[in-house]
């Protein structure tokens, strides 16, 4: 059994603030809700399956469901960090293709701005039974240094440079300088990215996301309720879902789990990587785009710093298309976690409402990938395949 | 194997123990560091647990290890103050483990350097395993 063809993204918003002081993470919750509802053209009372991850308030789903005074039949709280949404659309798919629910909400909303977390440069110490806390937790791990070690062994090993990965955030630039919503407009070129402090080396500053309040939502339904709503159609065909993490010891930073993930998601949708018009690539740093594309197959391991150079990632210029909103390196990660944007960002460019400037002449296969966690300690990896029809 | 001391004006958060790991702990403070190896497959993994994480059997007991390997990577957190190294480090049994490396010139860093452990105390005064390079 597979889930190719049983749901369609049928409704997609994505909060346009980007710094939300005076709101809640409930009411981010409820307001991405109801914007991905008009987007759909479908009511509060359609929705009979909820998805939700780590950033909603509260037990699960339980606080979110009574917040937005839901009536649901099927639930899934399934957190792998920013990858975590992913796994939400191909959950309800799953959901749907058996009948468990019909129309199924997926939501995000953070506000990490607002509440001045030092989201990549701080040890974060976590449940003290967590098995691995002994043996990391007295070495300050952060996001960034962990990154880091993975970017370092990448060059060490492949010859990757700064230069190559900087080419990634001067694509993302390119993109978001359309977008008005998105927290850094500006245009930046290589030498912007190298000129950048370093954070923790080989990363500079411009070489990570962007920290933001906000949120976003999608909802995924029957094949039957797509057809008799009015938007156009963006079907699922293909997902992969993997964790990776320290392998017992046996560690190889130079990969991501989008190597197992990947290839689980293009033998469902039976499409290649030479059939993608788009791609949302998960963008928590530079290096995340650089090895989620080696690792999904669009070019060879270790070729990624030379692939990604020279535009290669701008739209309209390169020959892959990438996060054309200005993704997490320039547009939004609300809640630190960038993979509802990257969904929502494929079902603008699907239904050909992405930026004129941007937007891909007839886009019609969208990849999203998503990571969640660390590369350098362990990580969620989930890949979707959308197609418009 | 000997004893350090963390840059001035950095302090170790104490490791959490728990009965999976206390002769770990308990060897580190001796200035040994042990590693744990199934019973049944007799492979050596990291970091340590009680079940083995390649078969599933008893992973209860330990062998010393020679405190020696290269540095597989690192990175030095700039912006942290003192900076300081972070690195996975491939121990001669096979394994690599997150660590830090103290007492070099951060400059000098490079992957595939020889390092060797030292144990540092913690907040609590139990020590912990970084590694140093053997030529600074
Ligand atoms: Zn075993």
């Amino acid at each position: 059994m597979s889930i190719k063809g049983k749901a369609f993204i049928v409704g997609a918003y994505e909060h346009p603030t980007r710094h939300a002081p005076d709101k809640t993470v409930a009411q981010l919750h409820a307001e991405v809700a109801i914007g991905a509802l008009e987007d759909a053209g479908l009511r509060k009372e359609d929705i009979d399956g909820y998805f939700c991850a780590g950033d909603a308030p509260g037990m699960g789903p339980l606080s979110m469901v009574d917040y937005l005074g839901l009536k649901v039949r099927h639930v899934d709280s399934t957190d792998t960090g920013g990858s975590s949404y992913l796994v939400h659309v191909a959950h309800a798919a799953e959901a749907i293709a058996l009948g468990k629910c019909r129309i199924a909400l997926i939501t995000l909303a953070g506000r990490p701005k607002s509440e001045g977390m030092a989201t990549g440069t701080a040890p974060r110490a976590g449940n003290p039974n967590l098995p691995e806390l002994g043996f990391e937790y007295p070495y300050a791990p952060t996001v960034v240094n962990t990154y880091a070690m993975c970017a370092m062994r990448h060059m060490y090993q492949y010859g990757t440079t700064s230069e190559q990965l900087a080419w990634i955030k001067v694509a993302a630039s390119h993109h978001a300088q359309h977008n008005p919503h998105a927290l850094l407009r500006e245009v930046v070129s290589v030498e912007d990215v190298l000129a950048s402090p370093m954070i923790a080396d080989p990363l500079h500053r411009l070489d990570c996301c962007v920290i933001t309040d906000g949120g976003g939502a999608v909802i995924v339904a029957h094949p039957d309720v797509a057809k008799s709503l009015k938007r156009p159609l963006v079907r699922v065909i293909g997902a992969g879902e993997a964790v990776k993490g320290q392998l017992g010891g046996e560690v190889d930073l130079t990969y991501s789990g989008a190597a197992w993930s990947g290839p689980r998601a293009f033998a469902e949708a039976g499409v290649t990587p030479a059939d993608i018009d788009y791609a949302s690539i998960y963008d928590s740093f530079t290096i995340t785009v650089l090895m989620q594309i080696e690792d999904l197959g669009f070019c060879e391991k270790g070729a990624g710093g030379r692939f990604v150079a020279d535009g290669n990632l701008i739209s309209g210029v390169g020959r892959l298309p990438f996060n054309t909103d200005g993704g997490g390196l320039c547009n939004n990660h609300p809640a630190n976690r960038g993979g509802m944007t990257k969904i929502i960002e494929a079902v603008r460019q699907l239904r050909g409402e992405a930026h004129p400037a941007v937007q891909v002449k007839d886009c019609a296969l969208a990849l999203v990938q998503g990571t969640g966690g660390s590369l350098g300690l362990r990580h969620g990896s989930a890949t979707l395949i959308l197609e418009r029809t | 194997m000997s004893s350090a001391a963390p840059a001035p004006g950095r302090s170790i958060p104490a490791p959490v123990i728990t009965p999976e790991t206390r002769p770990f702990w308990e060897a580190a403070n001796e200035g040994k560091l042990l590693l744990p190896r199934c019973r049944s497959c007799g492979k050596v993994h990291y970091y340590p647990r009680a079940r083995c994480p390649f078969c599933g059997g008893e992973a209860d007991t330990w062998i010393e290890a020679k405190g020696e390997g290269e540095i597989y990577t690192y990175s030095v957190m700039r912006r942290a103050d003192p900076p300081y190294a972070i690195a996975y480090v491939s121990l001669t049994e096979g394994v690599k483990m997150l660590t830090n490396l103290i007492g070099a010139d951060f400059d000098r860093l490079a992957i595939g350097q020889k390092v060797r452990v030292v144990f540092v105390p913690s907040e609590s005064g139990q020590k912990v395993p970084m590694f140093t390079p053997l030529l600074p």
